[in-house]
């Protein structure tokens, strides 16, 4: 049974659920085709997910693999493809929790910068796995600045082999996912020697373990970094290379190759060879930020609408928590940013599928305006993604904190996307470069790619609003958030400018600038997130019954932003401290308008109890018989107690005998 | 502290690598050396003992903290002459351990919603007690879930037909001898959470329970042999060891951001990555502004937050001295000020570990920086001892309160003095386009001066909004609600007051003049931050123009260039030995890369080279295909 509280939630939802849930998935049919898949995994005991909370490392990589294994067997008798949608919704229930995630990884840096010889060859046995692939380029020493990697790969025109080593301790590959113990092959990036000259970061495939016994190859130096703060069940590992030796065919060459008398040919840029990361940037956005943030959300809100704690008037029952105007202002704002991300990432697909045509045909025009959204948003949507699981499980109190609430897990994973692909602030400072560069260009009457054309419309202003409902005015708002955007930018271009003027060198003078430029960075990306949002409610005009709520839950996103980020708004000048009044009233007005819908706003996210997997957030709203019942299941609860033999009890007699 | 990092009783594996029974085994293992140590060494003194127990747990929980820290005190202070008589010894010997059981599976921080009810027998002259709700069921207690045999149980009381409240009652909850639980209780685990891992939370369910009258905690409410109940002289005087508790967690923030950042500045100096000038050396990546930015103002908040722990604790000895003596005129305000500065301080913490993990790159990410432990062990302090934004509205309702006496014409003392000077000012964003001018940017006593208007101005605010409220029809109780975004935000700002108020008047203390001048750049660097920080509500109130806001930008970053070059001194002085810091990272010696490598080698994925898993389901996999 439905816990009253949430049913009479879902009674006063002002849309239809079922539309809404269609709409975010693309179409009803595949809402259909996402519940069909996700039926069939979640009714495979194999794929439960159930006692995760109570393994340890090693329990959980195996579980793991052995889904990973089993998921290939699922995939051909269901016959879904590899490529298809259906990997992607089996990923969305699994919440990856799967082994050889790095694989797909691995074939997709071959397919983009592999030769055609080389995707032949090498394709066709990943795909049946008879090999298992992984990813090496983030060493102990150096993540972010790829450069600086010291790992070499020296050719040897005498047997046509390329020599790989780590040269030093900091030179280690370390992280790499799938590495520790599963794989049997990885693309390592190296500094490439040939002749004794430096040809900079080129990716070689090199074979780590052997596919008889699976025992380190000899001169390599593999194992698990050991524990983290999550992804237990992956095994990062690390990598010692000591002269192996490769064949020159292994060096990936779609874009450059050294031929066999060591001549060094290249065609395109050189920053194509970062295209994986740069595309798996966006990629890792929806399962690894934006469902984690969605599932915290759907977590919080029916929890809010289930406990009740002191009363709002005396003599009342005690009120739901979510009926308090501090856990709405905790709580929907995160709602309104997964609704933002959601469309932004349509926004970024619709953008790279583009930009990866173009590439193939080697075009690389698209490139620095595809990187500089690949790191500006990656860093935007993961930061702000990552503080707003993080206030949901702080807005569920004390049950938060279990983990069978679901929410320290969902945390501790969407953390470690502020670091990996890339780490943020080094991502927004690459986002400024590019932002300085389209404002130069711009002032400079110079044309500038599309989504920057805004910074050439300087036309500083004062906002006309007079009433707080003028700030419900999507041209208001966005106005404001665009002149925010320009004045940050322009300012720092400014900034650099006089310093290197007053004689600071380049360098110097863009560190001395970088607090700003990360903070103009930002205000591009949120920005472009709140038009896009606007957009895309605009677009749902032939949608009328959700148009409405998803206006207002667009309306709450911008006016928050402006909310928390008062002090840049008003140092612009373009609002002023009566304004502020005005968006503070409509802000807090929304939050009441959406507390009504709620539930129904996050039950739209469609996620299963399954898939949720936590005692706080089920469907249900039974939340204190799951915990209880949930708790019994702890190994804690079902072995004995050895402490209590071994030391308490020694200690009472020690205790007895000397009193 | 060498007393206990010598002993070779107290070594054990890396926590990272146990399990979670193995952690909890370790901890109540080393909690017992402990205790029979503390004996054989006649260690007897309080803050004695409190050092000894940090070293031994290195500033982790052990399952008896609520032994020693809330069980033992309650009786001593709760309990009456017979009642200690009966339990202290024993408790003091440990063949009683015991827990506080007071939070449910249904009510935390609202105490008054609690629903465990002990009804009074006056047949059998007993309590009977019980969980008579899912809810009801009491969940989370330290302790509780396999170490304790007895609890003190907070029930609602029933005698005579009535509620009487809240009270206190000593349950024994297993057998002695056998551990096993009693008749009528279910007790166990309540499973893994965020960190804890050594402490075996509990829950609790009684099920007609009878206990003897005489295990009620007598010294203030009682019930008599034939049921009836005599009420206590005061209700206040149970606040003190919440109060207590609350002032403490002030210091716990303090140390929990000056571990973290102890970890990030020394590893940002030992890690070179990129290039500042194309053709030198790879850079510390402390030389980055960016860096700098996350860093310092994290420092310098750790500062501010240990000088505001002392304060908070030495106010506490001095007040509870004259509650003794029956004088109880500054508890409100203290009471006030321990929610507030607990929530303003734990806020911060919390998010400041987290920047300083993440500062750390990826590795941070490892549990081998030990800056994972630090936050999962950290956060909590969030919610327990009462959630955050609950306490930030308790002293919200003070400051309201005391707003409301200043408007009747009553003065107030404290902290809150400066809401006397409102009325007659009226601070106005319109009316006070003289005040700007006045504040020195370079100078702290001007800056407390700006930040106190800032405070003085949101409470106003936030008062004049809920009079709106009123005035529009709502009821009090609603007024409130649609207020609070407004009063959160005027407690954490009279919060913010005192910090900055305590940290500038520290200065004038502190005799060395070198050491004067760098802890006055933390200081500036603290304030500065602050307001570049909350600019909105400065600007809003009309205390700093545009142009003072964009001076206090760039003197900010003036001052992170001065504080790089004793950053790492600055952590140095916190004076954490790498035993207890915990951290490959942060070592003192900043040997960081060869031991990681030698941490990760002993990963219990690397006990074998190769992994069952391999036999089990890839090469089955490999060969199938």
């Amino acid at each position: 049974a439905v816990n009253p509280d949430l049913a009479s939630e879902r009674l006063a939802a002002s849309f239809s659920v079922e539309l809404l849930t269609a709409s975010l998935d693309g179409g009803a049919e595949r809402t259909r085709s996402r519940r069909a898949v996700v039926e069939a995994i979640e009714n495979d005991p194999v794929f439960s997910q159930e006692n995760q909370y109570f393994q340890s490392q090693n329990e959980r990589y195996e579980a793991a693999v052995r889904r990973a294994v089993y998921l290939r067997k699922k995939i051909r008798e269901m016959g879904w493809t590899e490529n298809g949608p259906e990997v992607q919704y089996v990923n969305r229930c699994l919440s990856g929790d799967i082994a050889l995630i790095l694989h797909r990884v691995f074939m997709r840096s071959i397919s983009m910068l592999g030769s055609d010889e080389q995707i032949a060859k090498w394709i066709p046995l990943a795909t049946d796995y008879q090999i298992i692939g992984s990813y090496a380029q983030t060493e102990l020493g150096h993540g972010t600045y790829l450069q600086g990697l010291e790992t070499t790969a020296v050719f040897d025109a005498a047997t046509q082999e390329f020599i790989l080593n780590t040269p030093k301790i900091s030179a280690m590959k370390w992280w790499p996912g799938d590495m520790g113990r599963s794989a049997t092959h990885t693309v390592v990036f190296a500094q490439l020697y040939v002749h004794g000259k430096c040809y900079g970061v080129h990716p070689f495939i090199l074979q780590i373990r052997s596919l008889q016994d699976h025992s380190p190859r000899p001169g390599v130096t593999v194992g698990d970094i050991g524990p983290k703060m999550n992804f237990q069940h992956t095994d990062n590992g690390f990598l010692q290379l000591q002269n192996v030796r490769v064949p020159r065919e292994n060096m990936l060459s779609k874009f450059c190759e050294v031929q066999p008398d060591g001549t060094y040919v290249r065609w395109g840029s050189q920053k194509i060879n970062y295209f994986t990361m740069t595309a798996l940037r966006i990629s890792v956005l929806s399962e690894e930020v934006i469902l984690p943030l969605k599932k915290a959300c759907t977590i919080a809100i029916r929890y809010s609408a289930v406990r009740r704690q002191s009363k709002l008037k005396p003599g009342e029952q005690e009120a739901k928590i979510l009926d308090y105007q501090t856990q709405q202002q905790k709580l929907l704002p995160q709602l309104a940013a997964a609704y933002a991300f959601h469309f932004i990432k349509i926004y970024l697909d619709e953008l790279f599928s583009k930009g990866y045509q173009d590439i193939q045909s080697k075009n690389f025009d698209s490139l620095p305006e595809l990187h500089a959204f690949s790191s500006g948003f990656k860093a935007m949507v993961s930061q702000h993604g990552t503080s707003g699981v993080e206030i949901c499980l702080r807005a569920c109190g004390g049950h938060g904190y279990s983990l069978l609430s679901g929410l320290p897990s969902l945390y501790t994973r969407i953390i470690a996307s502020c670091i990996y692909e890339g780490e943020n602030t080094i991502l927004l400072l690459q986002t400024a470069r590019f932002l300085i560069k389209c404002f130069m260009a711009a002032s400079a009457g110079q044309p500038v790619p599309p989504s920057v054309t805004y910074l050439s419309s300087v036309k500083p202003g004062k906002c006309p609003a007079k009433d707080k409902l003028d700030f419900l005015s999507p041209e208001i708002y966005l106005k404001a958030y665009e002149q925010m955007a320009i004045r940050l930018i322009s300012s720092s271009a400014a900034k650099l400018r006089h310093f290197i003027q007053s004689g600071v060198d380049e360098y110097e003078a863009w560190n001395q600038c970088t607090v700003q430029l990360e903070k103009a960075a930002k205000a591009h990306c949120h920005y472009i997130t709140v038009k896009n949002f606007v957009e895309t409610v605009e677009k749902l005009d032939n949608e009328a019954g959700i148009q409405k709520i998803m206006k207002h839950l667009c309306d709450l996103f911008a006016l928050h932003g402006i909310f928390s980020n008062m002090g840049d708004f008003l140092y612009d000048g373009y609002l002023t401290a009566a304004h502020m009044d005005l968006v503070t009233a409509s802000y807090l007005d929304l939050l009441a308008v959406i507390r009504k819908d709620a539930v129904p706003l996050v039950d739209a996210f469609d996620f299963t109890d399954k898939t949720l997997n936590s005692a706080l957030g089920s469907y249900d709203g039974q939340v204190y018989q799951r915990l209880y019942e949930w708790a019994q299941k702890s190994p804690t609860n079902q072995q004995g107690n050895p402490a209590y033999g071994k030391y308490l009890k020694p200690l009472l007699q020690n205790t007895l005998s000397k009193l | 502290e060498a007393l206990v990092i010598n002993d070779p009783d107290f070594q054990h594996e890396d926590l990272n690598f146990l399990s979670r029974s193995q952690r909890y085994e370790q901890a109540i293992r080393k909690s017992s050396l402990m205790v029979m140590k503390l004996r054989e060494y006649g260690i007897a003194d309080p803050d004695e003992i409190y050092l000894f127990k940090s070293f031994v747990h290195r500033g982790r929980p052990e399952p008896l903290d609520l032994h020693l820290g809330m069980f033992l005190p309650t009786l001593l202070t709760q309990a009456t002459p017979e009642q200690q008589d009966r339990f202290f010894m024993p408790s003091w010997n440990l063949e009683i351990i015991g827990t506080y059981a007071q939070t449910e599976m249904g009510h935390g921080s609202h105490v008054r919603g609690l629903e465990t009810t002990a009804t009074y027998d006056p047949a059998t002259q007993e309590f009977i007690l019980n969980s008579p709700t899912v809810t009801s069921i009491k969940w989370w207690p330290g302790g509780l879930g396999k170490s304790s045999n007895h609890a003190i149980v907070l029930a609602q009381l029933y005698t005579q037909g009535q509620c009487k409240g809240l009270h206190a009652f000593i349950v024994p909850i297993r057998q002695m001898g056998t551990h096993e639980p009693l008749p009528g209780i279910t007790v166990g685990d309540i499973g893994p959470k965020f960190g804890y891992d050594e402490i075996d939370n509990g829950y609790l369910k009684m099920d007609n329970f009878r206990i003897p009258r005489e295990n009620m905690l007598m010294k203030y409410a009682q019930v008599e042999p034939d049921g009836t109940y005599v009420k206590p002289l005061s209700d206040k005087l149970t606040y003190g060891t919440m109060v207590f508790v609350r002032s403490m967690i002030v210091g716990d923030s303090a140390r929990a951001l000056s571990r973290a950042c102890t970890i990030a500045i020394r590893y940002s100096a030992v890690r070179h990555q990129s290039e500042l000038k194309a053709g030198e050396p790879e850079p510390q990546i402390l030389d980055y502004q960016t860096q700098q930015y996350k860093l310092f103002p994290l420092l310098a908040t750790a500062y501010a937050f240990h000088f505001v722990g002392t304060y908070m604790k030495d106010t506490y000895r001095r007040i509870s001295a004259d509650i003794i003596e029956g004088n109880l005129s500054e508890l409100p305000e203290l009471h006030a000020l321990s929610a507030g500065l607990k929530a303003f301080s734990s806020w911060v913490a919390n998010a400041g570990v987290e920047e300083c993990r993440m500062a750390c790159g990826g590795h941070g990410y490892s549990r081998c920086s030990g800056l994972p432990d630090i936050y999962v062990t950290f956060t909590p302090c969030c919610t327990y001892e009462g959630e955050n934004t609950v306490m930030m509205l308790q002293t919200a309702r003070f400051l309201i309160k005391s707003y409301m006496q200043v408007g009747s014409g009553q003065r107030v003392t404290g902290m809150v003095s400066y809401l006397n000077d409102l009325t007659r000012q009226h601070i106005q964003p319109q009316h006070v386009a003289a005040r700007p001018v006045s504040v020195l940017i370079n100078d702290p006593v001007s800056l407390v001066e700006a930040y106190k208007a800032r405070a003085a101005w949101l409470v106003e605010a936030a008062a004049k909004n809920l009079q709106a409220e009123l005035n529009h029809r709502k009821s009090r109780e609603d007024a409130w609600n649609v207020t609070s975004v407004d009063l959160v935000r005027a407690s954490d700002a009279h919060c913010h007051y005192v910090v900055v108020k305590l940290f500038t008047a520290k200065l004038s203390e502190i005799s060395n003049a070198a050491v004067r001048a760098v802890v006055t750049d933390l200081c500036l660097l603290y304030m500065l931050h602050g307001i570049s920080k909350n600019a909105g509500d400065f600007l809003q109130a009309g205390i700093l123009t545009n142009t003072q806001v964009n001076q206090v930008n760039q003197r900010v970053k003036e001052l992170l260039a001065i504080i790089r070059l004793n950053a790492v001194a600055l952590v140095d002085s916190f004076d954490f030995s790498d035993n207890y810091l915990g951290s490959v990272l942060g070592r003192y010696d900043g040997n960081v890369y060869e031991n990681m490598f030698e941490w990760a080698k002993k990963s219990p994925l690397n006990k074998t080279e190769v992994h069952e898993s391999f036999h089990k389901y890839l090469k089955p996999m490999q060969a199938k295909l």
